[in-house]
């Protein structure tokens, strides 16, 4: 069945992936301009590098950030996962579709209003802004993605597996962790993923819910909007989007040769 | 499954040995526990450098915030949860705080440096006799454009700008009180009108602007204007001088017909938990030395007289960002409207964006 | 079925998120918009949300929401078909997701200084002999720019569908005959269609609450109600009426996730 791409097809994915990471490359060769601005390249400066690496303040948001991102998704694809689970297993028709619409309350509704609703939930139960607070908010604006990345998987296993899996014995933990998670597995890292990339993405929730010192790379950008973002953002993003990329491709090659199976998990 | 728990716990280990790592970082910045003081401003408008200093000469820690909008700030305030000891407002803004209780009325007697502040940026509608805020910068709103790109053509006033030959040249700034206030402006009517009447006709005149505005932006304007997306933007003057430090083709001038006079003050919020800290921060800010190499690094303009004396001359001259008094007294401060009045210049002002050529 | 009961117990994570996160924060935008900008209680805002101003914006959100979502899957499906078609599948699908972790305000930015009069964009044109345009602050750039911004969340659960996809139906269809498109439209399209589904949610609901992209790429020619939104809650300080308007919003999409939900799908 693999059959070698036509010239178009290769042609068209070439454009696809030219025109995501095009706006990325714009950002990495301003990185270098020693003028200063996003425009009117001057002559080639490590400068801005430089000027990163002097400053802990942004390391520290930049790590926080991470963390956030990280912990963040992990957690909320668990809950997503959990959740799936359940909207799945309703079998009333109107009772699924509630809890679909309330899972994809917090997806629909503008950050503002999240992130001001979010702070003052927070207030009131007194948790104390910063780390937690982010966390938690972080959390709970991605598990509705996840929920509905693995969804559709669940929907096209097939219940004969279950059936035919409990038939042979298998406890209901059996049948979870043995026929249905490795079956949604593909669904679980999209949503993992997807919930990575809402975390790193935000902004105004962060914004709201944040305090006492703690603050992330979205929060930091969007506030020297005001005085112009200086290069130095460039030359971070730049960075970290190479590592990210070093680390995809090689956790990529490194699980294909440890396993057979694909670097996603995904069954073959 | 076997795979799901390894990602799982490499996760967990990643984001503990990062946590730890943040938290050396942290010790080793003294950021936990101790002196500390939280100043909340908007981001990369203090010289870090500054910072520093102040943090040496008085042993107080500075953790530094940044927000994004003043209202976005109020709301963090209004809330609580955090301890913001210095915040840096601007003038509508600060109105507004003293009437929803926020701010705490400064001790003027540990502020000696307040001396240093020109007479005329003192005691202003705003804020009478100081009791609340310091002025931190000051600026005004005018156009800046680019003569080359327009032939060598000089732009004066509001009304130059509905000239036909500046067809989809405008880039106006995304703030209601801004662009209608232009409206009135260029109508000879105060920024702080009202009247319904003469708000409906500035709207209508706006209108007619329509074909010279390329688009309504927000602080993507200093990379537009600096890039020559187009000839003329309406801004502030801050802004202005920062797009002038990048294309110096680019000129900039406060409109004969008036225009707004605006400030950023510092203020001690309710949520202070080192007041001592605060009015010792404020003082330092003031300082004639301090302020003169902060104006250089953020390039505003400072109502610091003193200041003035220790930063080159060509800044200090320089009439367009250090106006005349004579000029000063045309313009105006925004008054706080209320909400109902906000409401509709913030109306008029949608209707307007959703205006078609 | 003591499964069912099971599944309850396991739950409960998703139930307090629930609970807290979404049913105790509809109550409180609920409960804002029922006051009116003076802080006392009435329904104006509601009258309010049916005057032509407010209507036009709802239009417009729709309108643009379903531009995004029909290029998003026009571009995403057959990007997620060849996708799972090459060598290193699941690498080539992370690197589609990596870019959407540089911030947005930064890619914004860099959009603006591609599509500018000066940047590549225009060069392009003018070497191919078009001649340079204004793209910036046009309704293509700002459905181009979301689309960029979205088309991750449409591949990634098109190609979860598509890469299940047993061969052998293909096959089989294709030794019963029928040609490719047939075998399109009649086996592998439905076959993918809750990741399809999945996919088109994903992006229609959030693309109707956009607003940051509004200014920064169509220089606000395009007002949507998240716009709306963002002005009242952040300039106004009116947060009664950006809290009706968010009710709107929800009602909106209980009615959408109503309609695309209703259909009973055979296993």
């Amino acid at each position: 069945m693999k059959k070698k791409l036509s010239p178009v097809s290769s042609l068209f994915l070439v454009l696809i992936f030219f025109i995501l990471y095009a706006p990325i490359f714009f950002l990495i060769f301003y990185s270098f301009n020693s003028g200063g601005t996003m425009f009117n390249f001057e002559s080639f400066t490590l400068d801005w590098y430089r000027e990163l690496f002097g400053d802990t303040r942004l390391l520290i948001i930049v790590l926080n950030t991470l963390v956030i991102a990280l912990l963040s998704a992990l957690i909320s694809t668990i809950i997503g996962v959990i959740g799936a689970l359940y909207i799945h297993s309703v079998k009333k028709r109107q009772t699924k579709s509630t809890f679909l619409s309330l899972n994809s309350v917090l997806i629909v509704s503008p950050d503002v209003i999240i992130g001001a609703s979010f702070l003052i939930l927070f207030t009131m139960a007194g948790i104390k802004l910063g780390f937690y607070s982010v966390l938690l908010a972080h959390i709970a604006f991605s598990v509705p993605i996840v929920v509905l990345m693995v969804l559709p998987k669940l929907m096209e296993m097939s219940p004969t597996y279950i059936d035919a899996a409990r038939d042979l014995g298998a406890s209901s933990i059996g049948v979870l962790t043995k026929v249905i998670l490795p079956y949604i597995t593909p669904g679980i890292f999209a949503g993992f993923f997807m919930a990575l990339t809402y975390s790193l993405d935000d902004f105004a929730v962060t914004f709201f819910v944040t305090g006492n010192g703690f603050s992330t790379l979205s929060v930091e950008i969007y506030s020297l909007a005001r005085r112009g973002v200086s290069l130095n953002i460039n030359a971070l993003s730049s960075l970290l989007f190479l590592f990210t990329v070093i680390l995809v491709v090689g956790y990529y090659f490194i699980t294909k040769r440890s396993t057979k199976s694909g670097g996603m998990g995904v069954r073959k | 499954m076997k795979q799901l728990v390894r990602v799982f716990l490499t996760i967990i280990l990643v984001s503990v040995v990062l946590l730890y790592i943040t938290d050396r970082l942290n010790r080793s910045q003294g950021l936990s526990g101790g002196n500390t003081l939280t100043v909340y401003n908007w981001g990369d408008y203090i010289a870090p450098d500054i910072i520093d200093q102040f943090e040496k000469e008085t042993g107080i820690k500075v953790i530094y915030e940044t927000f994004d909008s003043n209202e976005a700030m109020m709301t963090k305030i209004e809330q609580g949860g955090t301890t913001y000891d210095v915040a840096v407002p601007s003038e509508y803004m600060i109105d507004k705080m003293i009437k929803e209780d926020l701010l705490i009325p400064l001790d003027h007697s540990k502020l000696p440096n307040l001396k240093n502040i020109d007479e005329r940026f003192m005691d202003l509608p705003f804020d009478p006799d100081n009791i609340y805020s310091i002025p931190y910068f000051w600026g005004t709103v005018g156009i800046v454009y680019n003569p080359k790109m327009l032939d060598g053509m000089e732009i004066t006033s509001w009304n130059d700008l509905w000239d036909r030959k500046l067809k989809n040249e405008i880039l106006l700034i995304d703030g209601a009180r801004e662009v209608i206030g232009m409206g009135l402006n260029s109508l000879h009517y105060s920024l702080n009108d009202t009247n319904l009447k003469h708000l409906q006709e500035a709207k209508a005149k706006l209108d007619t602007l329509t074909p010279n505005i390329k688009a309504i932006v927000g602080d993507e304007n200093k990379l537009l204007l600096a890039n020559q997306e187009a000839a003329i933007g309406i801004t502030w003057s801050g802004d202005a001088s920062e797009i002038m430090s990048e294309n110096e083709d680019l000129d900039y001038v406060v409109p004969s017909e008036g225009s707004n006079l605006w400030f950023d003050n510092m203020v001690i919020p309710k949520t202070v938990k080192n007041i001592d800290g605060a009015h010792a921060f404020i003082n330092f800010m003031l300082d004639a030395k301090v302020s003169a190499k902060n104006t250089e690094y953020v390039s505003y303009s400072t109502p610091n007289k003193a200041a003035l004396e220790y930063m080159p001359k060509e800044m200090v001259n320089d009439e367009r960002f250090y106006p005349s008094l004579a000029l000063t007294d045309k313009l105006e401060v925004y008054e706080n409207l209320g909400k109902r009045n906000l409401a509709t210049y913030n109306e008029l002002f949608l209707e307007f964006k959703m205006h078609r050529k | 079925m003591g499964n069912k009961a099971k599944f309850n117990l396991y739950s409960i994570p998703y139930f307090l998120w629930i609970v807290f996160f979404v049913i105790a924060p509809i109550l409180l935008v609920l409960y804002y918009s029922l006051f009116d900008i003076d802080g006392n209680f009435s329904l104006v805002n509601y009258k309010n949300f049916f005057t032509p101003v407010y209507l036009m914006m709802t239009l417009n959100s729709f309108w643009y929401a379903f531009l995004i979502t029909f290029f998003s899957l026009l571009f995403a499906y057959p990007t997620a078909y060849l996708l799972t078609k090459t060598k290193h599948k699941q690498l080539w699908l992370l690197l589609i997701i990596v870019p959407s972790w540089i911030n947005l305000l930064l890619k914004a930015y860099a959009f603006l200084g591609i599509f500018g009069t000066y940047g590549a964009a225009n060069k392009f044109l003018e070497t191919i002999g078009i001649g340079s345009k204004q793209i910036l602050f046009t309704d293509f750039s700002f459905i181009f720019v979301s689309v960029y911004i979205f088309i991750p969340f449409m591949i990634l659960p098109i190609f979860n569908a598509l890469n299940k996809l047993n061969p052998t139906f293909m096959d089989a269809a294709n030794d019963l005959g029928a040609s490719t498109w047939t075998t399109f439209r009649r086996v592998i399209f439905p076959l993918t269609l809750d990741g399809v589904k999945s996919g088109c949610q994903v992006v229609f609901i959030p693309a109707l609450s956009l607003f940051m992209l509004t200014r920064l790429i169509s220089g606000n020619r395009v007002i949507t109600l998240g716009t709306a939104i963002e002005q009242h809650f952040l300039v106004i300080q009116d947060w009664g009426m950006g809290s009706t308007i968010a009710v709107f919003l929800i009602i909106f999409m209980f009615l959408i996730m109503a309609l695309t939900g209703a259909r009973k799908r055979g296993v």
